[in-house]
């Protein structure tokens, strides 16, 4: 009893000082962010002056607004088509089990571990060729094949857990596949899509290779991306930096507090899956 | 009932299941051509780019393997993968070990409140873009940066440096910037695990009289070959593809000491246009990852036999 309630004190440390550790980078991003801009602050100091401004000033410096936007729109173009193409086929390959799908599986899983650095020049040229070089498509095309596998993957662990006899009664209720797969199959799959849609967004509004390669303007990139070119820009005004960047992953952070549950078990199941 | 279907769907077979493969098939063509388009076709250009000389602009030359050897030959595409392999040791041992121990620790409180506000906080390095986790670590680690300031605080001052400037600790600090971002991912998922493990294993390892590290040796780490697994996975793949973290807080440098394989092919491609050799770096590069992954499964498979 004795050494398991110091066991329990010595876990409750270890806790604090990780959570310390993680927030340590964000604590020091939010008091630097407050120094006269220009200024080399020393490690954490609280400014005498807090400049509540240079956040107002990084909003318009990195033109936050069209940014905010922009990322909007690529996340509308990619997560929708990559549910609904990867539910599609994770249907057919894990339920309906289509002759040949186990192939087409194997090579989605060929593509799971696949490093965009690989295919980033191709894929480059092929943007360019199909003249979309600059624009949020270029983006928004290539994330959806790149995405395809784990989709796929994610979508087929949870049919292949459906009851057969599930889609047999309603085929001899007269509903054709179609029907089948919108009325029955898709309402039982929404949690293992809504979770797909979690991961999707993120990694989407975070995608930085992509958007520095294939996109010039950073208006018409991810957020992750226009934080690269911010730093380009002003990374000599340190305080400025730091609440340009604090700004950026604010959506991501407000959003990850109001739905945390469902992303701590997203991630979870995600990198288990995956 | 059961046996009117099969009588029904028995004698209707070979109709049925010609149009169910076909309708099957139009579920799944979208998403291969999708994948085929940008996926399959890139890797495909990729393997042939990478027998020839190429600047990206004027007429190409075939070189065979030459690229190849030029990987493994030249000294800066050659420490870029060694580079790679040295990331593993902070990107995946420290946050597995680190978080074996962790995880062990705390399991005993997981329904505590503090580890509930744990479990959140834990994983905001997952959420935020990595391009911001290299900006705030680059200032954290500046010469005078928290890190610096700290050291001071506990009679360090001597070490004091500009840790991404140093030569000597340029990638030990990248490696400590991937090791921040996934520490909390690799906790959560083995601590997820441990709650699965019977704690009656532990009451009986307690009443032969097994200590804290005897229990973890023999009951924690054995249960948890899975879990270990997809950590060392994802982990491992993090380092070896690593790109956002080290474009933001060393470009590579200094000199090259934190050159990875996915920076090179980037400068290679896009600034020097040497889009040939980039594409056998990414060659090795993708087999590479898929060298490293398939044992790892094929290790957490056999276990589960």
């Amino acid at each position: 009893m004795i050494s398991s309630r110091r066991e329990a004190w010595i876990g409750r440390l270890l806790l604090v000082v990780m959570m310390a550790v993680t927030l340590l980078p964000f604590l020091s991003l939010f008091v630097t962010a407050l120094h006269p801009s220009g200024t080399y602050p020393a490690g954490l100091a609280w400014p005498g002056d807090p400049q509540w401004g240079n956040f107002l000033r990084a909003f318009e410096a990195a033109n936050m607004g069209a940014l905010l936007w922009s990322s909007v729109l690529i996340v509308l173009g990619v997560v929708p088509i990559s549910i609904l193409l990867g539910t599609m086929a994770g249907f057919a390959i894990g339920h309906l089990r289509v002759i040949g799908s186990r192939v087409v599986f194997l090579l989605f899983v060929l593509g799971l571990t696949l490093p965009f650095e690989g295919i980033i020049t191709p894929l480059y040229y092929q943007v360019r060729d199909l003249g979309l070089l600059n624009t949020r498509w270029a983006i928004i095309l290539p994330l959806i094949g790149l995405f395809m596998p784990f989709s796929v993957f994610w979508m087929r662990a949870h049919f292949v857990n459906m009851p057969a006899e599930l889609s047999e009664s309603a085929r001899m209720d007269g509903a054709n596949v179609w029907q089948l797969f919108r009325r029955i199959h898709i309402p039982l799959a929404m949690p293992a899509i809504s979770s797909l849609g979690i991961l999707l967004f993120l990694w989407t509004w975070n995608q930085f290779l992509l958007a520095i390669v294939l996109v010039d303007d950073p208006t018409k990139r991810t957020m992750s991306g226009a934080l690269g070119a911010f730093q380009g820009q002003w990374g000599t005004d340190i305080p400025l930096l730091c609440a340009g960047s604090l700004l950026i992953l604010t959506p991501t952070l407000a959003i990850f507090l109001i739905f945390q549950r469902h992303f701590v078990k997203a991630l979870l199941q995600g990198s288990l899956k995956g | 009932m059961a046996r009117s279907v099969t009588a029904r769907s028995a004698h209707r077979r070979p109709a049925t299941t010609k149009l169910r493969a076909l309708v099957g098939w139009l579920f799944i063509i979208p998403a291969l051509s999708f994948y085929a388009v940008f996926v399959l076709r890139p890797i495909a250009l990729t393997f042939q780019y990478s027998l020839y000389e190429w600047d990206g602009i004027g007429p190409s030359t075939w070189v065979g393997t030459a690229n190849y050897g030029k990987v493994f030959t030249d000294p800066d595409l050659f420490d870029s993968l060694i580079n790679a392999f040295k990331l593993i040791v902070f990107f995946s041992a420290v946050p597995v070990v680190l978080g074996l121990a962790i995880a062990a620790t705390i399991r005993r409180i997981t329904e505590s409140r503090l580890a509930l506000v744990a479990r959140t906080v834990l994983f905001l390095p997952q959420v935020i873009p990595l391009v911001a986790a290299g900006i705030a670590w680059s200032w954290l680690l500046a010469s005078t940066g928290v890190i610096n300031q700290l050291l001071s605080l506990i009679g360090l001052g001597g070490v004091t440096r500009a840790w991404l400037g140093d030569f000597a600790t340029a990638l030990p600090a990248v490696g400590m910037i991937g090791a921040w971002v996934l520490l909390g991912l690799c906790t959560l998922l083995l601590l997820a695990g441990m709650s699965k493990i019977d704690p009656a294993l532990y009451e009986a390892a307690r009443l032969d009289g097994a200590g804290p590290w005897r229990e973890f040796v023999s009951i924690t780490v054995p249960s948890l070959r899975q879990e270990i697994a997809v950590c060392v996975t994802v982990t491992v793949i993090a380092a070896l593809a690593s790109f956002d973290i080290i474009y933001i807080s060393t470009q590579g440098g200094p000199g090259n000491t934190t050159m990875v394989p996915g920076l090179q092919i980037f400068y290679l491609a896009f600034s020097e246009r040497e889009v040939g050799t980039a594409s056998a770096l990414a060659m090795v590069l993708m087999l590479l990852v898929i060298a490293c992954a398939l044992p790892i499964q094929w290790f957490a498979k056999d276990g589960n036999r």
